[in-house]
């Protein structure tokens, strides 16, 4: 499908409040934008929506209660995609705890073993917290994780302990230390190892992120000055106004005035370089989705004849399908941008 | 009516209404200075603002310097030292001119 039957479907179907309001399709529109799939070389897995925080911003509404998580088969399937499908050269698995999949080390193992670069959306508390309904130990998790070179990527809002526990809970920053401090000793986030350790910022609040790069130097300069933590990269992420985060901002009045900020900060170029693009996101029933976002709003992927689960992926027609949007995607498309990757512009 | 509507800091440009151009040199001028970074940071900026928006009591600058300190980066710790250098000036500069009490009281003779 192309973009233009994907921007008709959508004008036919009937439209809620915020998309009148927030019209992400007419601001495509107006900025003569049509952004059409490019390759797809990431498939985004969401093993699970158990974790051991519950953090007020969190847009798949994880938290220690939750109890979805991905079945063997599902995972096996997922493997075969990335198998047959050689353009898909990395595995981005988040979750909720993504660890907390009983089948987390497994997939992992078989993913490197295809020769795929494996991230993990790892929250550095899990491995000090273990499973909170289980109470397995989960500290193996770093010498796990370079064992089998795999790309950490961990939520960490600021460089303080204020903001983060604000955001992710009480004591969760002096957790957060100690695993950053275990990564490091695997070598994670130094030099010549090629283990990369890198962070991600969400503001703390209502508001969109600083600039990626002197928020790094400065996370850089604070966490070795007083922590001794090194580590590769800051991708800064705005806040996506749905599920947890927007009823945050409900409780606070403020939801219109974000919706706004974000509409006034849309950025065609942020826009070009969204992740929907070249992503395909997997949930943990098998189903597939345009983003990590659309999965949580329950917006499928193109109907129609496209593909609809990991069962019946099929990489050609996913890379012509038209992408789904709505008013929570001026998130991505704000200043300088926000991706699983930090900026896109 | 309140004299401060928060609604009033969107309505900033409407000042313009009669003296467009005025308006717009204003802008030019005020992106130029605070909008890139320069000599000083788009942080650095924000926080002197947002003292200079304490000491001159404006509570619509309070408003828009709190989230710009915030959406450069800064954080609370900062944005409260930047207040009390704020603060600090200005009990400075109330006491500077107790010389000019000590001048008088000389003059007079009670010094």
């Amino acid at each position: 499908m192309t973009q233009i039957r994907a921007l008709r479907a959508k004008d036919g179907a009937e439209f809620s409040e915020d998309e009148k309001k927030y019209d992400f399709y007419k601001k495509l529109r107006d900025n003569k934008l049509e952004l059409l799939p490019t390759e797809i070389d990431t498939l985004q897995v969401n093993l699970t929506k158990l974790c051991n925080q519950a953090c007020v911003h969190c847009h798949v509404d994880a938290s220690p209660k939750r109890t979805e998580q991905m079945d063997r088969e599902s995972i096996d399937r997922c493997l075969e995609i990335l198998r047959d499908n050689e353009p898909i050269g990395t595995l981005d698995i988040t979750g909720g705890a993504p660890e907390l999949d009983t089948h987390f080390d497994y997939f992992v193992t078989e993913a490197v073993k295809l020769g795929k670069h494996v991230m993990v959306r790892h929250n550095l508390t899990v491995t000090i917290d273990g499973n909170p309904v289980t109470g397995e130990r989960k500290e193996y998790l770093p010498g796990f994780y370079a064992e089998h070179g795999v790309e950490v990527v961990s939520s960490l809002p600021y460089y303080q302990e204020y903001f983060t526990d604000k955001q992710r809970g009480k004591g969760v920053f002096e957790k957060s230390i100690k695993s950053i401090r275990l990564l490091n000793a695997e070598g994670y986030g130094k030099m010549d190892t090629g283990l990369e350790l890198n962070f991600v910022y969400n503001p703390v609040g209502a508001f969109l992120p600083a600039g990626q790069e002197s928020l790094e130097a400065d996370f850089k300069r604070e966490l070795n000055k007083k922590h001794g933590i090194v580590f590769n990269r800051l991708y800064t992420i705005t806040n996506m106004p749905i599920n947890r985060f927007r009823q945050q901002l409900e409780k606070l009045g403020a939801y219109d005035d974000y919706m706004t900020k974000l509409v006034n900060a849309f950025n065609p170029a942020a826009a070009e370089g969204v992740m929907c693009r070249s992503i395909i996101s997997v949930g943990h029933d098998g189903r597939l989705f345009d983003c990590d976002f659309n999965q949580m709003l329950d917006i499928e992927i193109s109907e129609g004849d496209y593909p609809s689960t990991i069962f019946d992926f099929d990489y050609e027609k996913l890379r012509n399908r038209g992408i789904k949007f709505g008013s929570h995607c001026f998130g991505c498309t704000a200043g300088a941008g926000s991706s699983c990757g930090g900026e896109t512009a | 009516m309140d004299y401060y509507d928060p609604k009033d800091l969107k309505r900033f440009s409407e000042i313009g209404k009669f003296s467009e151009e005025l308006m717009k040199k204003f802008f030019d001028y005020y992106n130029a200075a605070m909008g890139e970074d320069g000599a000083l940071t788009r942080r650095e900026k924000a926080l002197i603002a947002l003292a200079v928006s304490h000491a001159k009591k404006c509570p619509y600058c309070i408003d828009a310097y709190t989230t710009q300190c915030l959406e450069t980066g800064a954080d609370p710790e900062q944005m409260t030292e930047a207040v009390h250098v704020a603060a600090s000036l200005e009990a400075g500069i109330t006491l500077i001119h107790g010389i000019q009490m000590h001048n008088v009281l000389e003059r007079n003779g009670a010094l």
